[in-house]
């Protein structure tokens, strides 16, 4: 460990290569710095991808609608735990945003008129949450994931943006005498080479850690690196209890059925053909928040009334559709029933359970990026040169729960504000490069010397295989206090096995083997301030649905989790209530 | 089931071989990269990309008794008893079933894969009715797994000339946008005897395409216009 890694020099590091490091990306090739983006798959197969059934804007195509209805509905999908400035944010450029896309290529589906398609999507409503559902959706069939990602990835050719593909970032580089980031250490795949990229500005779009349950819609990348990498750094995870479960995983499988279905008319039914969302979400129906609906299949399911011999799924009807419709708007679904589930929807009905999707909570940043812990008197000290955007982050705009389609825009919006932010401060800094600290890299070294010298201990893949089922079994969409007890001390000891793991494989070339070990260390963080934080919150709010607490508890519980992995202990912060210039959306009850 | 799978490690092995692996499949697995996931849990050195494992992301492509496929969406019941495992043929190996897709991007690149418009961005959406929106489908789609590519002869034989059927559908696909004002450049750029021309027209690629993309197709539209340009 006596000789120092390679250093390559940088204006920007941009971490992760999907929706939001591409568009920071994009900000910061044409402000003409040099940059480095660093991704562990070419950047299209980022997990971006996967998303299906829209990216949101009051555009107002289809019907009348503005950014203060969308800013509504943001803030009472959250559960009133969104920051109500950086909902005002991302909500009033939403629509520039979405133009800018259309304008690189994005091949948006159209209307007659020629102007971006819009459908209904789950707690999307006009006029503050009336019965009337807003168009807010813009939709490329049920790929828009795949559509923008693709799009953003050729405007980067565009800009000559430099990608590092295959390089997997390993650990956060701060200055120890005033904690600035100076970059991240990353292994180069292909050769097993590992270098340290130094940074003037450092961007995390890691994207999310889906990967710490069993049942994910998530991509095998999605195991949290960017947490796990700020967590051993010292950075605090924020809302880490809030991971979504969409309603509609294909049973079995997992793989995504977008809410898309419904927003074009598609519905739920239980055992006995009945639509049970009535019940729950009178107005609203199948299109209420997916906390709601996602409670509302588990309850009946748990009641009895689920689907199949172990009664233990509900049905996804949209045959009524006609084939068309299914076709023209919903091809991709159509594609993934007849492969994962057998089910051809244009003639019967898909089974589905819901599924882990999406992560809340993440690295605390601001609406620019920055990311921000408490320190001395300020609850939300800038790190300087640090920022974070995307999955990974919590600005926080999605707060408890996320709106379907309000994650592509997250991406574009703060995607491009930390872009704009980096380039301003990068053009501030009174010197160029600091100097490296003593010991830089180390600790990957560490990280990667045990891995090549253990030559015995548990597989990576049992430990991890462990601890998906701990976190499915005890943190769950209904979550009961002993239950959560129980998962913590069982991610404790998994936690421990992790540091005792042994890969057999111990080639420099390709090894998937000592990627798959350093991702369980990022899985682990994760999944440790996930299940912590849930055990702590005694209240029931969006995605943390308490068994002994039923109720929204806003005098002691509006407030945002902090997770320090040292000592494992938490701490909180106060939610922004006030937002930049309209009135702040007092916290009241919510049903759809 | 029994899989074969060719394994080459540069660190380790003087030459390439195929390793027989017994697989005990559990009832959950249906798909053959569930199988592949279940041999690396015995032998972690097997070496295989794998992301989205539903078809969308393009990372598992890999030639599966001899036809390229994504093994993420190959169904084992689909599969006979043996299956011999290869990486894409045509692109040099890294390591067992990854290859170097080097020369594969910088042919999609090569066609300049961006809607290019000189006027100035409009306020609003650039508008587009929904026949001419119609024309890119089959074409946006592509997932750049390269299991066309590295099915063509052509290609195999010329990969740093011919621009390949992934690199043409979305030459194509800038073509049809109705946003995009550079044909005449795109058609130029693609007027040459390697570029364009060394496909022959043996559709290859429509069957190894694992979203049911038609590549020959588009070649075929681009070698329309530039016929109906020329006279």
């Amino acid at each position: 460990m006596s000789s120092s890694l390679p250093v390559r020099r940088f204006d920007a590091i941009v971490v992760g290569a999907g929706g939001s490091g591409m568009r920071a990306a994009l900000e910061l090739a044409r402000a003409n710095l040099k940059v480095a983006v660093l991704t562990k798959v070419f950047p299209t197969r980022s997990h971006t991808v996967a998303a299906q059934g829209g990216i949101a804007a009051p555009l107002a195509n289809s019907t009348e609608d503005n950014w203060h209805w969308h800013m509504y509905d943001t803030v009472k999908g959250s559960d009133y735990l969104g920051d109500q400035d950086a909902i005002e944010y991302m909500c009033r450029r939403a629509n520039e945003v979405v133009i800018e896309l259309e304008h690189m290529g994005m091949p948006f589906d159209r209307l007659e008129n020629g102007k971006i398609y819009q459908r209904p999507f789950g707690g999307h409503t006009q006029d503050y949450g009336s019965a009337k559902m807003a168009m807010r959706a813009c939709a490329v069939a049920d790929r828009t994931g795949h559509a923008m990602l693709h799009t953003l990835y050729q405007q980067n050719v565009r800009a000559n943006t430099q990608f590092f593909v295959e390089w997997m970032a390993l650990d956060l580089i701060r200055d120890p005498q005033d904690g600035a980031v100076i970059g991240v250490t990353a292994l180069e795949m292909e050769t097993g080479e590992v270098a340290l990229f130094q940074g003037k500005a450092t961007l995390f779009a890691t994207g999310g850690a889906g990967r710490i349950y069993a049942a994910s819609t998530n991509a095998f990348v999605n195991t949290g690196d960017g947490l796990g990498m700020a967590a051993r750094a010292g950075i605090p995870l924020q809302d880490m209890e809030f991971y979504q479960f969409h309603p509609t995983g294909v049973y079995g499988a997992g793989v995504l059925i977008t809410e898309g279905v419904r927003g074009e008319g598609g519905y739920l039914l239980n055992k006995d053909g009945e639509r049970f969302m009535e019940r729950y979400a009178p107005n609203a129906k199948d299109l209420a928040s997916r906390d709601v609906v996602s409670r509302a299949m588990t309850t009946e399911i748990k009641e009895g009334r689920g689907c199949g011999p172990e009664a233990d799924h509900v049905m996804l009807k949209l045959d009524h559709l006609g084939p068309e419709v299914i076709n023209q708007r919903l091809p991709g679904i159509r594609e993934i029933a007849i492969k994962f589930a057998n089910a051809d929807p244009i003639r019967e009905p898909i089974p589905v359970v819901p599924t882990v999707h999406y992560q809340m909570g993440g690295i605390p940043a601001n609406y620019m990026g920055q990311v921000v812990v408490p320190e001395a008197a300020s609850q939300e000290a800038i790190v300087q040169a640090f920022y974070a955007a995307g999955e990974c982050s919590c600005v926080s705009v999605h707060g408890a729960n996320r709106l379907g389609t309000n994650s592509l825009l997250d991406l574009l919006v703060f995607g491009k504000s930390s872009g704009e932010q980096m380039i301003k401060d990068i053009r501030a800094l009174p010197r160029p490069q600091r100097n490296l600290p003593k010991g830089a890299g180390d600790a990957s070294r560490a990280r990667l010397a045990r891995l090549d010298s253990a030559s015995a201990g548990e597989r990576v893949a049992e430990v991890g295989a462990d601890l998906r089922k701990a976190m499915q079994a005890h943190c769950g969409v209904f979550r009961f206090p002993d239950e959560l007890v129980k998962g913590v001390e069982k991610i404790k000891e998994i936690a421990a096995r992790a540091q005792r793991t042994h890969i057999q494989d111990k080639s420099k070339v390709f090894n998937t083997a000592r990627i798959e070990a350093l991702e369980l260390d990022n899985l682990v963080e994760s999944a440790m301030s996930t299940v912590v934080s849930a055990q702590a919150r005694k209240e029931s709010r969006g995605a943390q649905a308490r068994a002994d607490f039923p109720e929204r508890d806003d005098a002691n519980w509006l407030k945002h989790t902090l997770w320090y992995k040292e000592g494992n202990r938490l701490a909180y912060k106060p939610v922004h209530l006030k937002p930049l210039t309209v009135e702040t959306f007092e916290p009241k009850v919510r049903t759809y | 089931m029994k899989i074969s799978v060719y394994r080459y490690d540069p660190d380790r092995d003087e030459r390439p071989y195929l390793k027989d692996y017994e697989v005990k499949l559990e009832p959950t697995d249906r798909m053959l990269l569930d199988a592949l996931v279940r041999i690396k849990t015995q032998d972690d050195s097997l070496s295989f990309r794998r992301s989205c494992r539903e078809g969308v992301c393009g990372s598992d492509a890999m030639n599966i008794n001899g036809k390229n496929g994504l093994a993420c969406v190959t169904k084992i019941v689909d599969l006979p008893a043996h299956v011999t495992l290869r990486p894409l043929p045509g692109l040099p190996v890294i390591r067992d079933l990854i290859v170097d897709m080097t020369q594969f991007f910088k042919q999609y690149h090569s066609i300049k894969p961006y809607v290019i418009n000189h006027d100035a961005p409009p306020e609003r959406e650039r508008l587009q009715s929904p026949a001419e929106r119609d024309q890119l489908n089959g074409l946006y789609e592509c997932i750049l797994c390269a299991c066309c590519s590295t099915a063509c002869p052509s290609f195999w034989w010329n990969p740093d000339k011919f621009v390949g059927p992934a690199g043409l559908l979305q030459a194509y696909r800038f073509i049809a946008d109705s946003r995009d004002q550079a044909t005449a450049e795109r058609l130029d750029d693609l007027e040459d005897p390697y570029r364009l021309f060394r496909c022959h027209s043996i559709m290859n690629c429509v069957d190894a395409c694992p979203k049911n993309l038609n590549p020959t197709r588009a070649i075929g539209k681009i070698k329309e216009i530039m016929v109906k340009r020329a006279v």
